[in-house]
C-alpha cells in the first residue's frame, strides 16, 4: 500500500492504494465518492468517466498511482458553487436525459468534455461524441437533446427536423 | 397552456437531482463497517460433473475468511419457477431443483459452484481463481441447440429429465382441430420460420447484494438490486432458505435499470445472507459485467414456425404456430410464464382473426437461464405476427397499410374476446394507424427513397401494428393459469400530523420516475402541493406487501392501489370534517384541498383535518379512530391493453449490408397519461432496445456452450450513433375501462412494437432495390446477414 495524493474537485486528497488499484476504486472506496460508477470493467460503457487534467478519462482503466498529483474532477464537482445544478446537469434534467441514473454521471462528464472541445456540435457530432457511453434506458433521444441544449442550441427544433 | 403540475403535466423529475450530482445510492455504493467481500467461482465449461473442489487450496490464503460450495446448500430449498404449466397431455411441467450453488453438476458456463469470502475484494478474487484451478470438473458434451436437445435423449441437462423438455404446451388445445380445419380451408397459407434472438438485458448497474445478520435478534437484512423486494423476500424465505419472513428485511435502494433481469431471485442473494450469518459480518457481492452476461437471466430465444391462412384480399382466417423456447439450464422465476401466458395469449394480435392455435415446447439447454426481458413474450408474439402479415402482403401483392385496416378490430367490437383467452376492453387501432401514417409522412416516402437512392442507399419502410397485455395481472386469472402468487399491489397513504404525506408503495422505481409521477396524482386528488408528498418504496420494512415493478404494472396496479387509498383518506376526512363543521357527513364535499359543507362557505382545509386526526381534541372519538392513514390492495379486474402503430424507415448500404435506422415513428394508445415527458421517455427507451434487438444484439454460444458475446467488446449494445431521433405520439387515447386512473402502461411498448417494423423495413428496402428473392432475414439484421441475403 502506498499513499496516493491528488486533487479531486479542487481539494487535495490522499488515500492508501495498491499498485493495482484502479482510479475508479480509489475514488469510490478510498474517498467515498460513489457518484462515479462501474458498469463494465472493459472501458466500453463510460459510466466511470471523470476528468483528469481536463480530459475525459475512463476511470476503470487508469491506475490511481498513474494520476498521482493530477487534477481530477468527478460528478460530485459539477454543480454550481451555490449547490444548484450546473449547466450540463440542468440540461439533462430539463430534457429528461436520464432514467435510472446509473450511466448519468459518465454522460454528464463526457458531455462537459465534449462541449469544452466543441462548443456547438451538430447532432451527428453529439452522437459520435457519446459513442463511448452506453445508456440502456433512454434510447439516447433525450440525452442527445440535453447535450444540444447545453450547447445553447434549440434541441426541440433539431430533433423535429 | 399545458399544466405544469398534477395529472397530465410534464413535471420534471425530482429524483434527477441526486442522480445528476452523484448522490444516488445504489447497492454497491454502500460501505458497511466490518464488511467482507464475496467472489463467486463459476463454471468455465457448459456441462460437467463436479469431481472435487479442493477448498484447502485457498483456506490459508491471505484474507480468506470462508469458502462455500454446493455442499453447504444441499439441504436448503431451490429457487422455484413462479408458474406451474401443464403440457397439453395434462402432465405437469418438469421443475428441476435450482440450488444456491451448483451441486453435483454444472449446467452452463457461469454456473456458480463455489464462493470465496475474504477481507478485501482483491483477496477474494485471487482466491477464487486459485479455487477454480483446484476444482476438477469432468466435462460432458454441451447441449446448446434447442431442437437437437429435444431430439437427443442420450444427453441430458438434468439427469432426471429424459428429453430435455420442460413442457409441451398447447393454447388452446380444445381449439386445435378447428384451427387445423380453418387452415386447410384457407385459400392461401403463408408460412414463415423465424428466430427471436436471445438477448442479454444489460441493465447498466450490474447485480449486487449485501447480506447482514444481527445475532442479537436473529434478523437478516439483504440489500440488493431488485425490482421487487417483497417477492425476493418471499422466494428466499418460503422456498430457499426457510428464514421466517418476519426475520428478513429486503431493501432495494436506487437500482440502475432492470428490464426484467432484476425481477428474479438469484443464488448470490442467498449466499451473502448465509455468509453473513456464518461470519457475523456484512458480506457483499457485486457482479463484474462479464458475470452479468454469464449469469443474469437472458431474454427471448424462440424459434418459431408460424402459418397464416388468409383470403386473396388479405383477410386473416387462421394463425397457427409451433415454437421452441429456450429456458436455459434452470427455470428462472418467470421463465415458464413468458413463452406461454405472456406470448400465446397475444397471438391474435390486434386483429379479428377467428382461429388461433399456439404450441410451445420449452427446452433445457446448457446456457444461462432465459426469462422475461422488457416485453416478455409479447415481443415474440408481435414479431411473429407482424412478420408473417408483412410476408402475406408481399406474396399476395397487397398494401400493408390496407391489409392492417381490413383486419384490425374496430372500436365497436370492444369488449372483444380473442380466440386465445383474453378480453380486450377498449382501443382504437385505426386511429393510431392513421396517426402514425400522418406523423411518418408516408405520402412523402417515395421522394425520400429517391433521395436515398441518389446517395446510393436502398431505402425501405416497415409497419407494425401491435397490441400487448400488461398491467400484470388479475390474480384469479393468473391463478387459473398456474401462477404461484397473486399479482395485486398495495399502497399505504400516511397523512402526517402536519399535513405532509408519505406514500408507501409496493411498486419499485428503477428508472420509471415514480418519485415524481405518483406525487402528481396524490397532489391532484388531494388538492395539495406535490412537494409535500414523499414516495417510499423498495424496503420491505417500510412498505406494504406489494409485487414490485415489471409487466408495465406500476401505475395500472400499484397506482390504482394508491388511488383507492386516497379515496379512503378522503372518506375519513369527510367524517372528521362533518364533526368539526357540525354538519351531516353526506353534506360534506371535498375539492381543491378543502372539505366544505355543500351550499355554505363553511370549510376546513386538508391540513386542518389532518391535524385534528392526530390531535383529536375536537373529534368524534366514540365513532372514529384517530389518525389518518389508509392502505389499499388493488387486484386488477383484467389486463390492460396498450396498442399502437409503428413505422420505421431504414437505409441499407448495398455494398456492405449495413442497416441504418433513419426514422422511427410511434403512435401509441396508453389510455390516460399522467406525465407525458416520462411516457415519451419510456417509449424512446423501448424503441432503442427494439432497434438493438433488430439490428445489433446477438447472444451467441458456440457448439461447446461458450458464450462468445460476454462483454461489451463482443455484444453490440445500441449506442447514440446507432439510433435516430424518434417521433412519438400518444394522443389517440382510449382510457382503460377497469382501473380508476384509466391507464394502460407504457414501459414495454417500444420494445414490443419496434423489431418487426425494423425488419419489415429492411425487407422492403431490399425488395424495392431489386433483391426480390430476399423474403426474410433473422435478427439481428447485421451487415453480414444482409449482405449474404442480398448476394445469395
Amino acid at each position: 500500500m502506498t499513499k496516493v495524493t491528488m486533487t479531486v474537485n479542487g481539494k487535495s486528497v490522499s488515500a492508501e492504494a495498491e499498485g493495482r488499484t484502479l482510479l475508479v476504486d480509489y475514488l469510490r472506496g478510498g474517498l467515498g465518492l460513489t457518484g462515479t460508477h462501474v458498469g463494465c470493467d472493459t472501458s466500453q460503457c463510460g459510466a466511470c468517466v471523470v476528468h483528469v487534467d481536463g480530459k475525459a478519462v475512463k476511470a476503470c482503466t487508469v491506475f490511481a498511482m498513474d494520476v498521482m498529483g493530477a487534477e481530477v474532477r468527478t460528478i460530485e464537482g459539477m454543480a454550481n458553487a451555490d449547490g444548484s445544478l450546473g449547466l450540463v446537469q440542468q440540461a439533462f434534467q430539463d430534457h429528461h436525459g436520464l432514467q435510472c441514473g446509473f450511466c448519468t454521471p459518465g454522460m454528464v462528464m463526457t458531455t462537459a468534455a465534449l462541449l469544452a472541445e466543441n462548443p456547438r456540435p451538430t447532432e451527428a457530432q453529439v452522437r459520435h461524441g457519446l459513442e463511448g457511453n452506453i445508456c440502456r434506458c433512454t434510447g439516447y433521444h433525450n440525452i442527445v437533446k440535453a447535450v444540444l441544449a447545453a450547447s445553447g442550441q434549440d434541441a426541440d427544433a433539431i430533433a423535429a427536423e | 397552456m399545458p399544466k405544469d403540475t398534477g395529472i397530465g403535466a410534464s413535471t420534471k423529475r425530482r429524483e434527477d437531482v441526486r442522480f445528476l450530482t452523484g448522490r444516488g445510492v445504489y447497492t454497491d455504493d454502500l460501505s458497511l463497517f466490518g464488511q467482507a467481500h464475496a467472489v463467486m467461482v463459476r463454471s468455465t465449461v457448459a456441462h460437467g460433473r463436479i469431481v472435487s473442489i479442493d477448498t484447502s487450496a485457498v483456506e490459508s490464503m491471505p484474507g480468506v475468511l470462508a469458502v462455500f460450495t454446493g455442499e453447504d446448500f444441499k439441504d436448503v430449498g431451490g429457487n422455484p419457477a413462479g408458474w406451474l404449466i401443464n403440457s397439453r397431455d395434462g402432465t405437469p411441467m418438469r421443475e428441476p431443483k435450482r440450488p444456491v450453488l451448483a451441486h453435483g453438476k454444472v449446467r452452463h458456463v457461469g454456473d456458480a459452484y463455489a464462493a470465496v469470502i475474504a477481507e478485501s475484494y482483491a483477496q477474494a478474487k485471487d482466491a477464487a481463481q486459485v479455487l477454480s484451478d483446484a476444482t476438477v470438473i469432468e466435462e460432458l458434451p454441451a447441449i446448446v441447440d434447442m431442437k437437437a436437445a429435444a431430439a437427443d435423449a442420450s444427453n441430458r441437462v438434468h439427469d432426471e429429465i429424459p428429453d430435455n423438455i420442460c413442457f409441451d404446451w398447447g393454447w388452446i388445445e380444445d381449439n386445435r382441430a378447428a384451427v387445423d380445419a380453418a387452415m386447410k380451408a384457407a385459400p392461401h397459407v403463408i408460412t414463415l420460420e423465424l428466430t427471436n434472438n436471445r438477448l442479454v438485458p444489460n441493465a447498466m448497474e450490474p447485480r449486487a447484494s449485501i447480506g447482514e445478520y444481527f445475532p442479537g435478534t436473529g434478523d437478516y437484512k439483504l440489500t440488493t438490486t431488485s425490482q421487487n423486494p417483497h417477492l425476493t423476500r418471499l422466494l428466499i424465505c418460503a422456498f430457499v432458505m426457510g428464514i421466517p419472513e418476519n426475520k428478513l428485511q429486503v431493501v432495494a435502494p436506487d437500482v440502475g435499470g432492470g428490464f426484467g433481469s432484476k425481477i428474479y431471485h438469484y443464488g448470490e442473494e442467498a449466499l451473502v445472507l448465509a455468509a453473513a450469518k456464518r461470519l457475523g459480518r456484512p458480506v457483499r457481492w457485486t457482479a463484474e459485467r462479464t458475470e452479468s452476461f454469464l449469469s443474469d437471466a437472458h431474454g427471448r430465444d424462440h424459434v418459431t414456425k408460424i402459418e397464416l391462412g388468409c383470403t386473396a384480399q388479405g383477410d386473416i382466417l387462421a394463425i397457427r404456430t409451433e415454437t421452441y423456447a429456450n429456458v436455459g439450464a434452470y427455470l428462472s422465476n418467470f421463465s415458464t410464464a413468458t413463452p406461454t401466458f405472456l406470448h400465446g395469449t397475444l397471438m391474435a394480435g390486434p386483429y379479428k382473426v377467428p382461429h388461433v392455435y399456439v404450441n410451445v415446447k420449452t427446452v433445457f439447454t446448457n446456457t444461462a437461464p432465459v426469462d422475461a426481458y422488457r416485453g416478455a413474450g409479447r415481443p415474440e408474439a408481435t414479431y411473429s405476427i407482424e412478420r408473417v402479415v408483412d410476408k402475406m402482403c408481399r406474396e399476395l401483392g397487397l398494401d400493408p397499410f390496407e391489409v392492417r385496416r381490413r383486419n384490425l378490430l374496430t372500436p365497436d367490437q370492444f369488449p372483444y374476446t380473442t380466440p386465445v383467452g383474453l378480453v380486450y376492453d377498449t382501443g382504437n387501432y385505426q386511429a393510431t394507424l392513421d396517426k402514425a401514417v400522418e406523423l411518418a409522412d408516408v405520402a412523402g416516402f417515395e421522394a425520400r427513397r429517391a433521395e436515398s437512392a441518389a446517395r446510393g442507399k436502398l431505402r425501405g419502410m416497415g409497419l407494425s401494428t401491435w397490441i400487448e397485455a400488461c398491467g400484470i395481472a388479475p390474480s384469479h386469472l393468473v391463478g387459473v393459469l398456474g401462477a404461484r402468487v397473486g399479482l395485486y399491489d398495495a399502497a399505504t397513504v400516511r397523512v402526517n400530523a402536519t399535513g405532509t404525506i408519505s406514500v408507501m408503495t409496493g411498486a419499485h422505481s428503477h428508472g420509471q420516475g415514480h418519485e415524481t409521477v405518483f406525487p402528481q396524482i396524490v397532489a391532484e386528488k388531494l388538492g395539495i402541493d406535490a412537494s409535500s408528498v414523499e414516495i417510499v418504496h423498495g424496503d420491505t420494512a417500510k412498505i406494504p406487501f406489494g409485487m414490485g415493478s415489471y409487466g408495465s404494472r406500476s401505475l395500472a396496479v400499484a397506482g390504482s392501489a394508491m388511488d383507492r387509498a386516497i379515496d379512503k383518506i378522503i372518506a375519513k376526512g369527510k367524517k372528521i370534517a362533518a364533526h368539526m363543521l357540525e354538519a351531516a357527513e353526506g353534506d360534506i364535499t371535498f375539492a381543491d384541498g378543502k372539505f366544505s359543507v355543500a351550499g355554505t362557505d363553511k370549510a376546513k382545509t386538508f391540513g386542518e383535518i389532518a391535524f385534528s386526526a392526530y390531535v383529536p381534541h375536537n373529534y368524534p372519538l366514540e365513532t372514529l379512530e384517530p389518525g389518518l392513514e389508509e392502505t389499499a390492495f388493488y387486484d386488477p379486474a383484467n389486463f390492460t391493453y396498450p396498442a399502437g402503430a409503428y413505422i420505421c424507415e431504414v437505409e441499407v448500404d448495398e455494398g456492405t449490408g449495413k442497416v441504418d435506422v433513419v426514422a422511427f415513428t410511434c403512435a401509441d394508445d396508453f389510455g390516460n397519461v399522467m406525465n407525458p415527458m416520462i411516457v415519451e421517455g419510456q417509449v424512446h427507451g423501448g424503441v432503442g432496445q427494439g432497434i438493438g434487438q433488430a439490428v445489433l444484439e446477438s447472444t451467441t454460444y458456440d457448439d461447446t456452450g461458450q458464450l462468445l458475446t460476454g462483454s461489451y467488446m463482443d455484444y453490440a449494445m445500441p449506442r447514440a450513433d446507432d439510433v435516430p431521433f424518434y417521433t412519438v405520439d400518444h394522443s389517440c387515447s382510449t382510457p382503460c375501462t377497469h382501473n380508476p386512473l384509466g391507464v394502460k402502461g407504457c414501459g414495454e411498448a417500444g420494445a414490443i412494437g419496434s423489431p418487426p417494423a425494423v425488419v419489415n423495413a429492411v425487407i422492403d428496402a431490399l425488395q424495392r432495390g431489386g433483391h426480390t428473392h430476399v423474403k426474410h432475414i433473422d435478427m439481428p439484421v447485421s451487415p453480414n446477414r444482409v449482405w449474404q441475403a442480398m448476394n445469395a
